[in-house]
């Protein structure tokens, strides 16, 4: 094992060390997880990166380990005995073979049955790893083999998509050389896998989140906020904005269902205590391979005293742009380069959308350093442009609970669908018409694409938007879109029902794509909620405003009150998942299937 | 004119410049050069309409990828409509493996949405200090189901001086049919007062604006007696985990019931609030004042048999659920 896990001769280990290497981590994970151990052992060995397989034959084994992030044990969901599983290195152009096996033990709390999901990889349909649309799942006892041609390069990552397994630990960095060289350069090679740990039974908080979805939420505004708003901003104003929320029966201060008070926030499997640290010498540059693996938790980061060059995004390079801070929706990845200097070390800092924790780990000249750690930002709330109720101007108002321009005058009926300017009203399928699980509607949505969304507006710092991601390529593909297909992203807030089209996964039909087509699909975000929408199998080029090719992504981040388009390239046959990435929404029904055929649709 | 620019653009790319190489180009860019500060003009030779258009795309082939400018706004154009309808990159046929591989597993996949949950809460669980004596208090409700459907269960009941005045419970098959409210249809049975009775029971509850937890059921007993029922609740948050809740209730009744004390019309109306502290979500023990008040023939039914008409009492209890 080099010290640089990650460096240039990646082939060179043979297998039979490196299969003893991370059973050796299968204790350290556990360990290491207690939080409480000032430094992993296993961290000594390979900073950063401890747990490699690379090439091209892979074993891995998922079972259960008993793990301990909150000072009480559980058993997590691992792959040969880790938490998070090894970080697989492929190269692009080979074909790789994969034995999954599953060792979960009868009677596991996790279930009988387990896959692992290949997150953003193309691939033939029945490797996607999505038991019953792609195979029949791997079942106690059973090897799946797993053997495809590698045909991208860059950061990606894979996950169980078996019931909750993924909030269990399931979940692995995936990396790629590519067949070209890199457009930019860099000394050091770190993951930042961030994830999101529960002690409980994720399938008791599911039931949890159908029982009291608030449960998390501690910031339910009191009188004691009335009062102090209607001092500042005067009763008049205060009442009015009570009485925008009361009728719609929501709270500015719903940003996220499950938060840290429920969750413990993990940095490549460490805790905040555990420190996890990446070496680095003065004057090197750093890759950071930032990876959110979480089952419901968008982070947003931010190194203090270190510029963040973003040069891919889902894997695929973009030209590169510096910013101070981004927020990662899950199942998002991002790659970027830092030069760390002038400081012995520097604090990675990811907080929760909803304010209520973080996860901190360190870049340092040696083990054992720490740089402060930064509080977390003040709570902030949604206002009704942010909900989809304003237009633009009221959006550019920020954060201000300001009046909802509901009769929006001069409105344009006609706008042309999938352009995404939200001139005018938005329409709404008729599905979600006297649906019980439609709470909301958005009246007015825009892209949002240059908003780096909320609580990252005007805080002095530099934020990561949409708009500032432009794929370092043309639009591979070039066609107009044939067709368009405009889907809502539709929920309950007190039924914790999830859906698109106000139809769940259960009572919908798959939506049906002609082989070899480029179609449009336009999302509206008619819920509260931020929804990251993943599409298996297939790219989802983002648009910009404009309807022109922005950037290449595999999973689409939706904040409430948007809508926001991308061009789909239907070239894999088959029946894929697309689903919300919040993984208790796709399990409440936010899910479809899209079927790929050779003329069906 | 960006349109005119765009449409030269893409002819010229097709005759000159075939879209593979273009790609190839790319990847072969060393785009670690790229300059953020690099002026934008130089990746917008194709604006200049008045250029030939085979030039523009010579141009565009050869000219310095590794100087471009990060702003890519002047390339929106390539992104446009390919006059042969043909993908840059073409879409490989299908093979027999890719079909083979795309035949979906028998089994189908695991149904998301379509879980069965359950819910009981004890909303009241209180003791109280009645006149003369102390007495216990219950209402709890809880349901199992989905979404939309639900098997609700709802029971109140009172004892005092250590024997039941007052039990009921009702098993209802709840639907909901707007966002914020479901109806409820199906019997309830009333142990006390009196000897038991039963009643088909027909009602809607839901969330009314402002977060006002609304139930309201009419009820039609074997024997011809009727009687509805109507409560509000609210949640008044001091606190996070002080909550203050204000609950309304109104009884009507049909006809007259001498043996259990009920006159037609508005029977009883009943205010109360209880203060909770929210040791979790789930367990709150609270303290709170409740004042019951008879109204019309049942004022007069109580007054005759030598009972208060108006009640105030003080209660002491628990709220949790499951």
């Amino acid at each position: 094992m080099s010290s640089d896990p990650f460096g240039r001769d990646a082939d060179g280990l043979s297998k039979p060390s490196r299969r003893r290497f991370v059973q050796g981590l299968a204790a350290g994970g556990a360990i290491a997880g207690l939080g409480l151990w000032p430094k992993p052992a296993w961290a000594l060995k390979g900073p950063g990166n401890a747990n490699v397989l690379s090439g091209t034959e892979f074993d891995l084994t998922i079972g259960e380990t008993p793990m301990a992030f909150t000072g009480r044990v559980r058993s997590a969901v691992t792959v040969n005995g880790s938490l998070p599983a090894p970080v697989l290195r492929w190269r692009e152009g080979s074909t790789v073979n994969l034995r999954v096996s599953n060792a979960l033990p009868a009677g596991s709390v996790h279930g009988q049955q387990t896959s692992i999901h290949w997150h953003g990889i193309l691939l033939p349909a029945n490797m996607d790893g999505v038991p019953g649309l792609s195979f029949d799942g791997i079942h106690r006892g059973q090897t799946y083999r797993y053997r495809f041609d590698v045909r991208q390069g860059g950061t990606y990552w894979y996950h169980s998509h078996s019931g909750f397994q993924e909030q269990a630990g399931l979940y692995g960095a995936l990396i790629i050389d590519p067949v070209e060289p890199e457009p930019f350069a860099y000394d050091r090679d770190y993951v930042v896998l961030l994830s999101d740990w529960t002690d409980l039974d994720p399938r008791r908080l599911f039931s949890r989140l159908k029982k009291m979805p608030m449960y998390d939420n501690h910031a339910l505004r009191t009188v004691g906020d009335f009062m102090r708003d209607a001092g500042r901003d005067g009763l008049a104003a205060t009442l009015a904005d009570r009485r925008q929320w009361g009728r719609m029966r929501m709270s500015p201060t719903d940003l996220s269902d499950v938060n840290a008070n429920t969750y413990t926030y993990l940095l490549n499997g460490s805790t905040s205590l555990g420190n996890w640290t990446g070496l680095f010498r003065g004057g090197e540059k750093l890759r950071l391979r930032f990876i959110n693996g979480s089952a419901m938790t968008h982070f947003d980061v931010r190194i203090p005293g270190l510029k963040m060059t973003v040069v891919a995004a889902d894997g695929q390079y973009v030209h590169p742009v510096t910013v101070d801070e981004f927020r990662i929706a899950t199942a998002e990845t991002y790659d970027v380069i830092v030069e760390p200097s002038g400081q012995d070390a520097f604090t990675i800092f990811a907080q929760d959308m909803g304010r209520t924790g973080y996860v901190a780990g360190t870049l340092a000249v040696r083990e054992g350093l720490r740089a402060p750690v930064p509080p977390v930002d003040p709570r902030p709330l949604l206002s009704m442009a942010d909900m989809g109720h304003g237009g633009m101007a009221a959006a550019k108002a920020g954060e201000m609970a300001c009046g909802a321009n509901m009769g929006m005058p001069g409105m344009d009926h006609g706008a042309k669908p999938g352009m995404g300017h939200g001139a005018g009203m938005q329409s709404h399928p008729a599905s979600e018409t006297g649906n019980p699980l439609v709470d909301m509607q958005a009246m007015s949505p825009v892209a949002k694409l240059d908003d780096p969304g909320i609580g990252l507006r005007d805080n002095g710092r530099k934020a990561l938007s949409y708009s500032m991601l432009k794929s370092a390529f043309d639009d591979p593909d070039g066609r107009e879109p044939g067709r368009e297909i405009e889907l809502h992203l539709t929920g309950h807030m007190e039924r914790f029902a999830w859906s698109f089209d106000g139809r769940k996964f259960a009572d919908a039909e798959p939506l049906r794509l002609n082989y070899g087509e480029r179609l449009r699909i336009v999302l509206v975000n008619d819920t509260m909620m931020t929804h990251p929408i993943h599409l298996h199998g297939m790219w989802s080029d983002l648009e910009d405003a404009q309807g022109g090719f922005l950037v290449r992504k595999h999973t689409i981040d939706m904040p409430p009150g948007s809508r926001r388009s991308y061009r789909v390239r239907a070239d894999a046959l088959g029946d894929w998942a697309y689903h919300c990435h919040l993984l208790y929404h796709m399990e409440a029904g936010m899910m479809r299937t899209v079927r790929v055929g050779e003329g069906i649709a | 004119m960006k349109t005119l620019a765009t449409g030269l653009f893409g002819l010229a790319l097709l005759s000159a410049t075939p879209a593979f190489a273009q790609q190839a180009d790319h990847s072969k860019m060393d785009h670690s050069k790229m300059d953020r500060a690099a002026p934008a003009a130089k990746a917008e030779p194709a604006r200049d309409a008045r250029a030939p258009a085979a030039q523009t795309a010579i141009e565009h082939a050869q000219m310095d990828h590794s100087s471009m400018g990060h702003d890519m706004s002047g390339m929106q154009g390539m992104a446009m409509p390919r006059a042969d309808g043909r993908p840059a990159t073409p879409v490989p046929p299908p093979t027999d493996a890719d079909r083979a591989a795309a035949v979906p597993p028998a089994g189908g996949h695991a149904m998301h949405g379509t879980t069965r949950q359950y819910y009981v809460l004890f909303n009241r669980l209180e003791g109280f200090d009645a006149g003369p004596g102390s007495g216990q208090a219950w209402e709890a409700h809880g349901w199992v189901g989905g979404d939309r459907s639900k098997l609700w269960l709802r029971s109140e009941g009172e004892r005092s001086g250590g024997h039941a005045e007052s039990a009921d419970l009702e098993v209802l098959y709840g639907r909901a049919f707007a966002r914020w409210w479901e109806v409820v249809a199906g019997v309830r049975h009333d142990f006390k007062p009196g000897a038991a009775q039963d009643f088909v029971a027909v009602g809607v509850q839901g969330l009314a604006p402002y977060k006002f937890e609304v139930a309201a059921t009419a009820y039609l007993g074997r024997s011809g007696q009727a009687g509805a029922r109507l409560e509000v609740e609210y949640e008044t948050r001091l606190s996070d985990r002080w909550i203050l809740q204000p609950l309304f209730e109104l009884e009507f009744h049909g006809k007259d019931d001498a043996r259990r004390g009920i006159g037609s019309g508005l029977g009883t109306a009943e205010a109360g609030a209880r203060l909770r502290y929210e040791v979790t979500r789930q367990f709150a023990p609270y303290i709170g004042i409740v004042h019951e008040r008879a109204f019309g023939r049942t004022s007069g039914m109580r007054r005759a048999a030598g009972e208060e008409v108006r009640d105030t009492r003080l209660v002491a209890g628990l709220r949790f659920w499951f």
